[in-house]
C-alpha cells in the first residue's frame, strides 16, 4: 500500500514519509506490503476498518471524551452510601500524586537494578501489610479480593490434599462467583466442592453448629470474612479456627484492611491464610477499577511454596550495606514452569500496590486506629438515626464495622423504590440485597465511612423520612 | 569502538533510601483523620463499645510514623529510581508492546465523573462510562471480527483464564466436559496459555516449534487432537514475531474434532486492519488493553484482558455485559449460561477509557499506520542488528517478522562467555531498560526478544542497536564489564541465593529483622542504613 500521508500522527514518529521510505530502503523492500506478504491473502482483511472518524487533535479528543464522561453523576455531587465490595474512602493527595508519576505509571516488569524504586515500594507494601496483619509473608496483590480468596482456597486444597471447602454464606456473592470458577465444575478431577455454612439468623454471625455439622476430615479450608459482606464483626474467629484446625483444615479469613487499626488481625484468632482487597487504602473507586487482592500467611515453606502470586524478597547486593530485591521461589510460577506452576499470575495491580504502600506510610499506627474508630462511630450514628425511623429496622447485632443491613419491610416501599426516590434527592442509597439474601426481606446494605459528615448522615435520614413516611 | 561517541553518559538516581520501616520518629504523622463531630460522639459513644472485646486490636500496628513531606520525598525518590517507559527507549520488552500512553488520557481519568464512580450506581447515573464501554466493545468487534466483549479480566493471563472458563462452560452445557479435558497450546504462546487452562482444570498438550521454521507443526497438531480435545489456545504471531500462515488450518483441525479455538492476541500490534481473529476462524480471543491499546503498564497493572467471542458463545460471557437499546445503555445480568464472575464488578474500566480515547485519536487509518510502522520498525531493527557481532536471529529461514523478533546470543556466549543475562544487565548502564529474554524453557539459546513498536523513532532504534553493539563488542575485549554489570544503576548486582533459601528470604521487614537483625545484633552492624 503506497503511503502519501498528509498528516503525521503525533504518537508515531516514523510516520513521516521520508523516514518511512528510508527505513524501507534500508530493509530492502519497496513497500510495507512486501513485508506483509507473510500473511496469506485469505487471512487478510481487504478493506478498511469501519471505525468512527478520528479526533487526532488532542483538544477535540479531550472535549469529546470529557463530554461523554460528564454524562456520569459522580459520588461527589451525589451523596453515596453504596459499599458492597467497593468503598468510598478519602484518597490522600500524596497517594494521588504518586499514582500519577510517569515513572511508576509506565514501568513494567524490569528487575531490581533498573527499577529499584518499584521493587522497594512493593517490599514496603508487603512489610506494612505484614505489620497490619501480623503475618510474615504477604504477596503482591492479584486482581481483586475474590481472586485472592479463590487462590487462597486452592492453596489450602494443595496443602491439605483435600478437595472440599466450607465458605461462610455471608460472603459477597460476587466473590463467591469468582471462587466457584476457581473451584471448577464437578466433573473435573480438580474440582473443589464449595459448601456454604449458614449464619445465625439472630446475630448474622457464622452458625457454629452448622460448621460442626459440615466439617470433616475432607475439609481443606474454612473461609469466612471479617467484617462479613453484611458488615458484621465476626466475634467467633477463635472458635472457627479451632474447629478448622481440629479437623486438620486451614483457616482462611478475608479482611477489609482499613478495619485493622481497630479489629484484631486474623492471625491473632488462628487464621492460617488471610486475604482481602487493597482498594480502601488510598485508591479511588474508578467505577470498580481500584481493586487488588492480597494473600498473606506465616513464613513457612508449606505456604510459601503454594503461592501462585509473586513474592518480593529483600536481598543483599554486592555493595556492603546495600539492599536489593528479587522474586522468592520464582520457580513455582507459570513464568518458569508453565502449567506445572501454582495456578497462574501475570499483570495484576502493581500501581495500586505502590499507592497502598504510600497510604499505609501516611496513616501510620495512629492513623489506622483513628480511621477505624471514626468509621465505626459514624456508621453507628447513621444506623442509630435510621433505626429510629418508623418502619426501618437495622438487622442483626449492633456489632458492625462500616456496613449494615437496613430493612424496609414495614415501610410499604421496596428498596428499589426507596433508592429511586433517594436518587432524585441526589443520594445513592445502599445496595439492594433482596435477591442475594431473600430471607432478609426487603433490605439494603448501607456503607458509611470517614468521608460522611454528620450533615451527610442527617441528610440521608431526612430524605429517607420523606420517602418512607 | 566507533559507536561509543553516541552512547549516553547515563547514571540512575542513587538515593540510598532506607526501607520505610526505618524512617520517621515516634509521634510523627503523615495525615490527619477527620474528627467525629461532638454530637455523634455523644449519641453513639466510643467505637470500642461496638467491637466485641476479643476482636479488638490490642496494640497499634507497628507501622512507621512519618511526616507528610518525608513520605512524599521517599516515594518521589523511589519513583526516580524506576525507569518507566516514558523515560527511555523501551524496545527490549518483546510481547509487552511498550508504547506511548498518551498523557491526555491520564488527565481524563482524574475527572471525578470517572474516578469517583461507584460500580453499583444506578444505570441512569453512569450512562457516560457505559457508552464508552459499549462503543469500545464495538471498536474491538470491528478490529477482531468477534461479536461481544467483556472487560472484566484484570490482565492478559486473566483474559486467557476467562476464555478457558468459557470453553469449559460451553462443553459443560453441551454435556461433553467429562470427555473434553485437553487444551492444546504451543511453546511460543505465552505460558499463561498453558497455566490458565490448567487452573481451570484442563490437561495441557504443548506443541513444540519446528527447529527450522519456528512454527508449530500441523502434523503434530493432527496427532494431538481427539475427542478429548476441549480447545486450542494460541498466539499468532507467536513470541517470535513469525506469523503462522496456516493458522486457519490449525483452527479447522481443532473444530473438526469439536474443540473451540481461543486466539491470544497479546501480539496484535502488527495486525490492526490487516488480519483478524474472525477470518482465521477463531471462536474466542483476547487483547491486552495495557499493551497494544496504549493503556500504561503501571508497574504490572491495573490492566485488562479484553475478551471477545462469537455470537454463539456470548451466552457464556461473565456478567454483566453492557448492552444498548438504542437510547440507553444497560447492564445485562440475564445470561443463564454465563460463567458468572472472574472479577468483581466490570473490571479495570480506566484502561478502557484510555483505550477508547486512543482509538478515537488514531481512527482506522491511524491503527493501520500503527501496525505498518511496527512491522517496518521490526524489520529495520533486524537488518541492523544482524551486523552486531555475536547476535544471530532464531529461525533465519523465516525472513520477515511482524511485531517482534527473537534473537540469540549463543555465539556471543561461545566466543566470550558473556550470555544474555549479562547483556540484559549491562545495557541498562546506557539508559535503556533491560530487555526481555524469553519465557521458559529456552528452546532458542541465550535469547532476547525486542519489540520496536510504533512509538520509537528511527533514531531510537539506532540508539538501541548502538547500545547492544557496544555491549557485545565490549564482551569480546573486556567480558568482565558485562559479567559484573550493572555499573551505573541505583544499586550493585543483587545476590540471588537468598531468594530460594527459607532461612534467608524475607517478604516483610518483620521477617527480615527476625532472620537477619535480631541474631546479629551483637555481631556487628546490620544492613540497616539508618535515617535520611
Amino acid at each position: 500500500m503506497s503511503k502519501d500521508k498528509e498528516s503525521v500522527h503525533p504518537y508515531i514518529p516514523n510516520s513521516v514519509p521520508e523516514i518511512r521510505e528510508e527505513m524501507l530502503r534500508e530493509i530492502g523492500v519497496k513497500s510495507v506490503e512486501e513485508l506483509l506478504t507473510v500473511i496469506p491473502e485469505r487471512l487478510r482483511l481487504n478493506r478498511s476498518l469501519n471505525l468512527p472518524k478520528p479526533l487526532p487533535a488532542e483538544f477535540e479528543l479531550r472535549i469529546h471524551t470529557e463530554e461523554t464522561l460528564s454524562r456520569n453523576e459522580a459520588c461527589k455531587e451525589y451523596l453515596n452510601f453504596l459499599g458492597a465490595g467497593c468503598w468510598q474512602h478519602y484518597v490522600p493527595a500524596v497517594c494521588d500524586e504518586i499514582a500519577h508519576r510517569a515513572e511508576f505509571v509506565t514501568a513494567y516488569a524490569a528487575d531490581t537494578h533498573s527499577d529499584l524504586g518499584k521493587w522497594q515500594a512493593f517490599f514496603e507494601f508487603q512489610s506494612m501489610m505484614g505489620e497490619l496483619l501480623k503475618m510474615g509473608v504477604v504477596s503482591l496483590p492479584t486482581y481483586d479480593w475474590g481472586s485472592a480468596a479463590g487462590f487462597a482456597i486452592r492453596m489450602a486444597s494443595r496443602i491439605t490434599g483435600r478437595s472440599e471447602v466450607l465458605v461462610s454464606r455471608t460472603i459477597s456473592p460476587e466473590r463467591l462467583a469468582v471462587i466457584r470458577n476457581f473451584c471448577q465444575p464437578e466433573v473435573m478431577p480438580g474440582h473443589i466442592d464449595v459448601r456454604l455454612i449458614d449464619y445465625d439468623p439472630e446475630t448474622g454471625l457464622l452458625d457454629l453448629e452448622d460448621l460442626e455439622r459440615k466439617i470433616s476430615s475432607k475439609t481443606a479450608g474454612v473461609y469466612f470474612e471479617n467484617p462479613s459482606y453484611l458488615g458484621l464483626i465476626e466475634s467467633q474467629g477463635r472458635d472457627i479456627s479451632k474447629t478448622a484446625h481440629d479437623y486438620g483444615s486451614e483457616c482462611i479469613v478475608g479482611v477489609d484492611p482499613i478495619s485493622l487499626g481497630v479489629l484484631a488481625p486474623p492471625a491473632e484468632y488462628g487464621a492460617d491464610i488471610v486475604c482481602g482487597d487493597v482498594q480502601p487504602l488510598g485508591i479511588p473507586m474508578n467505577y470498580g477499577g481500584g481493586h487488588g487482592g492480597f494473600i498473606a500467611s506465616r513464613d513457612e515453606v508449606k505456604y510459601v511454596s503454594e503461592y501462585p502470586l509473586q513474592l518480593v524478597s529483600i536481598t543483599k547486593t554486592g555493595r556492603e550495606g546495600e539492599f536489593g530485591f528479587g522474586l522468592c521461589t520464582h520457580e513455582r510460577t507459570l513464568y518458569m514452569v508453565r502449567e506445572k506452576g501454582r495456578d497462574f499470575t501475570g499483570t495484576t495491580v502493581g500501581l495500586w500496590t505502590v499507592v497502598a504502600a504510600v497510604y499505609l506510610a501516611l496513616m501510620g499506627p495512629k492513623g489506622m486506629r483513628e480511621i477505624g474508630e471514626v468509621i465505626v462511630e459514624k456508621s453507628h450514628y447513621a444506623a442509630k438515626l435510621l433505626s429510629e425511623m418508623r418502619g426501618i429496622k437495622i438487622l442483626f447485632s449492633p456489632q458492625f464495622f462500616k456496613e449494615f443491613v437496613v430493612n424496609f419491610d414495614e415501610t410499604e416501599r421496596s428498596v428499589r423504590d426507596v433508592n429511586k426516590a433517594l436518587l432524585k434527592r441526589r443520594i445513592f442509597g445502599g445496595k439492594e440485597i433482596t435477591k442475594e439474601f431473600p430471607e432478609l426481606g426487603n433490605s439494603a446494605l448501607y456503607c458509611v465511612t470517614e468521608i460522611h459528615t454528620k450533615g451527610d448522615i442527617e441528610k440521608l435520614a431526612s430524605a429517607l423520612g420523606e420517602v418512607v413516611e | 569502538m566507533k559507536s561509543d561517541k553516541k552512547l549516553r553518559r547515563y547514571h540512575a538516581s542513587v538515593w540510598n533510601e532506607p526501607i520505610i520501616m526505618e524512617m520517621g520518629h515516634r509521634g510523627e504523622r503523615g495525615i490527619t483523620i477527620p474528627e467525629v463531630e461532638e454530637e455523634i460522639g455523644e449519641a453513639v459513644g466510643d467505637a470500642e463499645s461496638y467491637i466485641p472485646t476479643k476482636m479488638r486490636r490490642k496494640q497499634n500496628p507497628k507501622l512507621p510514623e512519618i511526616s507528610q513531606p518525608h513520605v512524599l520525598r521517599h516515594y518521589l525518590r523511589l519513583s526516580q529510581q524506576t525507569l518507566g517507559m516514558a523515560l527511555n527507549i523501551d524496545i527490549g520488552m518483546g510481547t509487552c508492546t511498550m508504547k506511548y500512553s498518551p498523557i491526555v488520557n491520564e488527565e481524563l481519568l482524574k475527572l471525578p465523573q470517572f474516578a469517583h464512580l461507584h460500580p453499583l450506581q444506578d444505570e441512569d447515573t453512569v450512562q457516560g462510562v457505559l457508552e464508552i464501554i459499549y462503543k469500545f466493545a464495538g471498536f474491538l468487534g470491528e478490529i477482531s471480527g468477534m461479536d461481544e466483549f467483556t472487560f472484566q479480566p484484570g490482565g492478559g493471563a486473566h483474559g486467557i483464564y476467562t476464555n478457558a472458563c468459557m470453553i469449559r462452560k460451553c462443553h459443560e452445557v453441551r454435556g461433553e466436559l467429562k470427555q473434553r479435558r485437553e487444551i492444546i497450546t504451543t511453546l511460543f504462546s505465552h505460558p499463561a496459555d498453558a497455566a490458565c487452562p490448567a487452573t481451570a482444570g484442563f490437561d495441557i498438550i504443548t506443541l513444540y516449534p519446528d527447529p527450522e521454521t519456528g512454527l508449530p507443526d500441523v502434523e503434530a497438531l493432527k496427532a494431538a487432537v481427539s475427542e478429548r480435545t476441549a480447545g486450542l489456545m494460541i498466539t499468532n504471531p507467536e513470541d517470535t514475531g513469525i506469523f503462522n500462515p496456516v493458522i486457519d488450518e490449525f483452527v479447522e483441525i481443532v473444530h473438526e474434532v469439536g474443540g473451540l479455538c481461543a486466539y491470544d492476541q497479546a501480539n496484535s500490534n502488527a495486525l490492526f486492519g490487516i488480519a483478524r481473529a474472525r477470518e482465521a476462524g477463531f471462536d474466542l480471543c483476547h487483547f491486552n488493553i495495557h499493551k497494544a491499546f496504549s493503556s500504561p503498564h503501571g508497574c504490572m497493572g491495573p490492566a485488562c484482558g479484553a475478551v471477545g467471542v462469537r455470537k454463539e458463545l456470548a451466552e457464556f460471557l461473565p456478567v454483566p455485559v453492557v448492552t444498548s437499546d438504542g437510547t440507553k445503555y444497560h447492564l445485562d445480568y440475564d445470561r443463564p449460561h454465563s460463567i458468572g464472575k472472574v472479577r468483581q464488578f466490570l473490571g479495570n474500566i480506566q484502561t478502557i477509557v484510555r483505550a477508547y480515547a486512543w482509538v478515537m485519536s488514531m481512527g482506522a487509518e491511524g491503527l493501520r499506520e500503527v501496525s505498518e510502522t511496527s512491522v517496518i520498525n521490526t524489520n529495520y531493527l533486524i537488518k541492523k542488528m544482524l551486523t552486531v557481532p555475536g547476535v544471530t536471529m532464531a529461525y533465519p529461514k523465516q525472513g520477515i517478522r511482524l511485531d517482534q523478533v527473537r534473537f540469540s546470543l549463543q555465539k556471543l556466549k561461545d566466543d566470550t562467555g558473556v550470555g544474555t543475562d549479562d547483556v540484559a544487565r549491562r545495557i541498562v548502564d546506557f539508559g535503556v531498560q533491560e530487555y526481555f529474554k524469553s519465557h521458559h524453557p529456552w528452546v532458542v539459546p541465550e535469547p532476547f526478544l525486542p519489540e520496536p513498536c510504533e512509538t520509537y523513532s528511527k533514531e531510537d532504534i539506532d540508539y538501541w542497536i548502538t547500545v547492544i553493539r557496544h555491549v557485545c563488542e565490549e564482551a569480546y575485549v573486556n567480558p568482565e564489564m558485562a559479567r559484573t554489570a550493572p555499573h551505573n544503576q541505583s544499586i550493585a548486582r543483587i545476590g540471588e541465593e537468598a531468594l530460594n533459601d527459607p532461612d534467608e528470604w524475607a517478604m516483610t521487614w518483620r521477617e527480615y529483622v527476625r532472620k537477619h537483625v535480631d541474631e546479629r545484633e551483637n555481631a556487628g552492624p546490620c544492613l540497616s542504613r539508618g535515617k535520611s
